[in-house]
């Protein structure tokens, strides 16, 4: 393994300076020059939607691709919780550097200082902009905007619309792209799936998307390529994620050489539905937001057979209250995830399964009242009733941890550039600003961060120095051997003829995942993973069956290639996660804890970005190290007690 | 111990828009109460499979009722017969054992088939690219907190932006209107106080790429029925005031250039 090292690009000078600094330096593109750059922006969650809209007011050639039936379903809308902005409108000690420093410490000092301060900078601009488009965020009776709490934080800075505060500022994104796609300056490619990143002569130059009703396989050419198509939790078959949410694209762009980060960096979140059988489709997360108000305990008596009403205050354990007095129900996902853990672990788990802990509103609507708690939640109670047929104001709600978002991604500088130049990347796909753990209601920040503010600037610092140079036309040899790539791949699924569903293959590749590179990895673990991931690859590759035809609607079909790239990706968080020997954030070797349990960061020889460089199945990925430092957060054992 | 349903289903099979669909009848024995409709029919369409049969297509994606993409008529109800709950939503404990479940997609001349149950809904985003939308370039925004905006204003205006864009209320009405979609996304903007310089452009421009594509509204109120978001007519209502007051208005307007 050799130490390539990579420079992030990030400004000197003083932290608070630095972007404003950069964007001074960067260079720019007239306003009549604009419309003759072509830019390719797939995705249309927060960060592709947000970027492709003000590209496009911008006066950018823009042409816009999803793979939904329209640009206002990407996962991003079912974030439920709130996002967060340092105004300080609470007046209760936030301040930009307070929310810089929460992200730096909550990520578990594995981001980039510069990328973090330059996120808590724009959040305030952010809100700003959500609010002039018309987004419905939760406001007071005087008329002001409101905030709540969330975790890993002491002060109130979540701004909020109802349990659907992704949806309200997904729409705000869909609406902006929808007035430049009416103008004119957006070209929609509606259900169109990116299936290559086409390269020449080391830099991004297009993609070949397939289209989905009717299987065309075309080529599209730009002077550069956004990615911004989320995370690719679904690895796990199991998880929060929409069932679309996969990592073709940014998989796709790894094997042409974008290195990828920290793959291993896995957010579990601890408040979701736990399954309820085999059958199970995908996790269900209940918000954030809801520790708020809700108590996490689970029975002293691990064979407490009682209902939740019927156990006495005496015999319950609040077991995040016990052990971090400081923040209490409120810590960071990853603390608690493992707290949770730890409890059903012991056979203190509570539901029909025991593989659940209550989170028990009981005590709040008694102190404010039904209505106060109708108010803030109703559509998440709502939700879990339909799910488990269970009325959460009669009793607690059961949660357990469950995949969720993931903080790895291509890796990329402070302009959010991959190695690959004129490739960005934005939003979840890439790995900057989380470190080890996202906290809560920071994934939203982000999005709208890369998309509004960072991308309109430094896509245009590479555009500028192509100024008179036409886009490499479609028909280029590039474009058409890519073609021919994906053509043969889409054939060979097709002629497999074997006997089993894409999904019991995806199912299969998800146990695995989830059993030894989930919630906790041991280097056992992790090589026993490594050595299971090949062979029911070689099944899939056998043994799939895949019917109708490549020229019509086939989801199966779809399906196929996103579990095909799974497979690689799964055997790359493994090795990345067998690499890491600390545990920090998501990332949990039981090798490395402290006695009580808590993660065991070693900052002498771990405080780096892991990018790996793409090697063939059977081959070692080459791995590239960022290493981090921290002048403004100092390097501390994290405490939440 | 959760029930066991053995259902019948009638599904709507067509291999692509322009092919001639039928319903097919399934026999779906081992049905458990806790799954969701939706993974009722996974596991139709993996029996299928091993069958050698092509799987049902349908749309789905967040199985959390907010990303809009479900959505099928179930016993002649668009999302079903619970209210307020999008198909993704729907779980088979709402069924009886040896129920006989009819299930088709959207119908609507504005939604052709894609394919079995799969419709194609981009009508609905020609109306939002007309006119749904405030204008604000990145970075133009004044600071959040200069407008108060009365809580029961924002409440009103959140209502009508909790839509997802399903299409049941074209799917569940006779004349295949979308008046229930174009009020929420018209009235959304129209009833803050930033939307207040587009207002009457808005409704208009709306209201009229609307009706290019979609029937008339005769006040059935099926859309509001069907809606998995319990979204009211009342809006509809305050479209209508808004668009006649946007014929006079925005005339005036043009004989005073």
């Amino acid at each position: 393994m050799s130490d390539v090292i990579l420079d992030g690009k990030v400004p000197s000078g003083p932290i608070e300076g630095r972007w404003d600094q950069h964007k001074f330096d960067m260079k720019l593109v007239a306003p009549h020059n604009r419309r003759r750059f072509k830019v390719i922006v797939i995705g249309t969650g927060l960060a592709g939607g947000a970027a492709a809209a003000t590209l496009g007011e911008l006066g950018y050639d823009v042409h816009c691709f999803t793979f939904h039936d329209s640009p206002r379903r990407a996962h991003s809308i079912a974030a439920q919780g709130g996002i967060n902005a340092a105004k300080n409108y609470k007046g209760d000690g936030d301040s930009i550097f307070r929310l810089f420093y929460d992200t730096v410490k909550g990520g578990d000092f594995r981001a980039r200082e510069g990328n973090v301060y330059r996120l808590a900078q724009l959040s305030v601009d952010i809100i700003d902009q959500c609010v002039a488009q018309g987004v419905p965020f939760a406001r007071e009776y005087g008329g002001l905007l409101d905030n709540r709490s969330f975790g890993g934080a002491q002060v109130s800075r979540t701004f909020y619309a109802r349990g659907q505060t992704g949806q309200q500022l997904l729409l705000g994104a869909y609406q902006a792209l929808a007035q430049q796609i009416g103008n004119g300056t957006v070209t929609m490619y509606p259900r169109s799936e990116m299936l290559e990143l086409v390269v020449k002569d080391g830099r991004a130059c297009g993609i070949v998307a397939r289209h989905l009703h009717t299987g065309e396989v075309k080529s599209y050419s730009a002077h550069a390529v956004v990615l911004a198509t989320g995370g690719y939790g679904n690895v796990f078959y199991l998880s929060t994620n929409a069932k679309a949410s996969n990592a073709t694209a940014i998989w796709r762009a790894h094997r042409k050489g974008a290195l990828f980060a920290n793959p291993c960096f896995t957010q579990i979140h601890p408040t979701c539905i736990p399954a309820s059988d085999d059958f199970q489709s995908k996790l269900t997360l209940m918000s954030e937001s809801l520790r708020n108000d809700g108590r996490v305990w689970v029975p002293m008596n691990s064979d407490d057979t009682r209902s939740a009403d019927q156990i006495p205050e005496a015999e319950r354990d609040y077991f995040l209250e016990r052990r971090y007095p400081a923040f209490g129900n409120l810590v960071p996902r990853d603390v608690a995830s493992r707290a949770i853990k730890v409890e059903v672990d012991k056979g203190r788990g509570v539901g029909p399964l025991k593989n659940g802990a209550y989170l028990d509103f009981s005590e709040s609507m008694a102190r404010l009242g039904e209505d106060t708690i109708r108010e803030r939640y109703d559509n998440l109670f709502q939700m879990y009733e339909r799910i488990t047929g269970e009325d959460p104001y009669r009793l607690p709600m059961r949660i357990y941890p469950a995949v969720h978002y993931v903080m790895g991604g291509l890796w990329v500088d402070y302009e959010l550039q991959s190695t690959i130049p004129g490739c960005f990347v934005a939003g979840e796909a890439n790995f900057s600003d989380h470190g080890a753990n996202r906290l809560g209601a920071s994934a939203l920040m982000q999005g709208l961060s890369d998309g509004y503010f960072v991308l309109p600037y430094t896509v245009p610092n590479y555009l500028s120095g192509m100024l008179g140079e036409a886009a490499v036309p479609a028909d280029d040899p590039v474009f058409t051997a890519a073609e021919a790539e994906v053509r043969e791949r889409t054939n060979r699924f097709m002629a497999t003829k074997g006997t089993r569903s894409v999904d019991h293959f995806h199912r299969e590749l998800g146990k695995i995942m989830w059993d030894n590179c989930g919630m906790e990895r041991s280097q056992q673990s992790l090589e026993k993973a490594l050595s299971e991931i090949p062979a029911l690859r070689e099944e899939f590759e056998k043994d799939l069956r895949i019917l109708g035809t490549e020229d019509s609607l086939n989801q199966s079909l779809e399906k196929a290639g996103r579990v095909a790239d799974f497979f690689e990706l799964a055997a790359l968080m493994c090795r990345d996660a067998l690499h890491r020997e600390e545990s920090c954030g998501g990332h949990f070797r039981v090798e490395h804890q402290t006695n009580e349990g808590e993660a065991l960061r070693d900052d002498d020889n771990f405080a780096y970005a892991a990018a790996w460089e793409y090697a063939p199945p059977g081959s070692e990925p080459v791995l590239h190290k960022e290493p981090l430092s921290f002048e403004y957060v100092h390097l501390a054992q994290r405490s939440y007690k | 111990m959760s029930r066991t349903l053995h259902l019948t289903l009638n599904v709507w099979r067509q291999s692509q828009d322009d092919a001639q669909g039928r319903l097919v009848t399934y026999d779906v024995p081992d049905i458990s109460e806790d799954m969701s409709f939706l993974e009722m029919l996974d596991i139709v369409n993996d029996r299928l499979l091993a069958e050698g049969e092509e799987p049902i297509a349908f749309e789905h994606d967040c199985r959390e009722g907010i990303c809009g993409s479900c959505g099928m008529m179930i016993n002649g109800q668009a999302h079903g017969s619970q209210r307020g709950t999008a198909t993704c939503q729907l779980h088979m404990r709402k069924f009886q054992d040896g129920d006989v479940i009819t299930v088709e997609p959207w119908r609507a001349a504005a939604f052709p088939v894609v394919k079995d149950l799969v419709v194609n809904r981009s009508a609905l985003d020609r109306i939002v690219e007309a006119g749904g939308y405030i204008t604000v370039t990145a970075g133009a925004a004044p600071e959040a907190n200069l407008t108060p905006i009365p809580k029961p204003v924002a409440d009103a205006a959140f209502d009508a932006a909790a839509c997802i864009g399903c299409g049941a209320c074209v799917a569940a009405c006779p004349n295949s209107a979308a008046q229930l979609f174009t009020s929420a996304k018209v009235m959304h903007l129209n009833l803050l106080p930033q939307g207040q310089a587009e207002r009457y452009a808005r409704v208009e421009a709306m209201v009229d790429t609307m009706e290019e594509f979609f029937g008339s509204c005769t006040n059935h109120g099926e859309c509001q029925e069907a809606c998995p978001k319990e979204i009211s007519i009342d809006y509809i209502a305050l479209m209508n005031r808004d668009y006649i007051k946007a014929k006079f208005k925005n005339r005036k307007l043009l004989s005073q250039s």
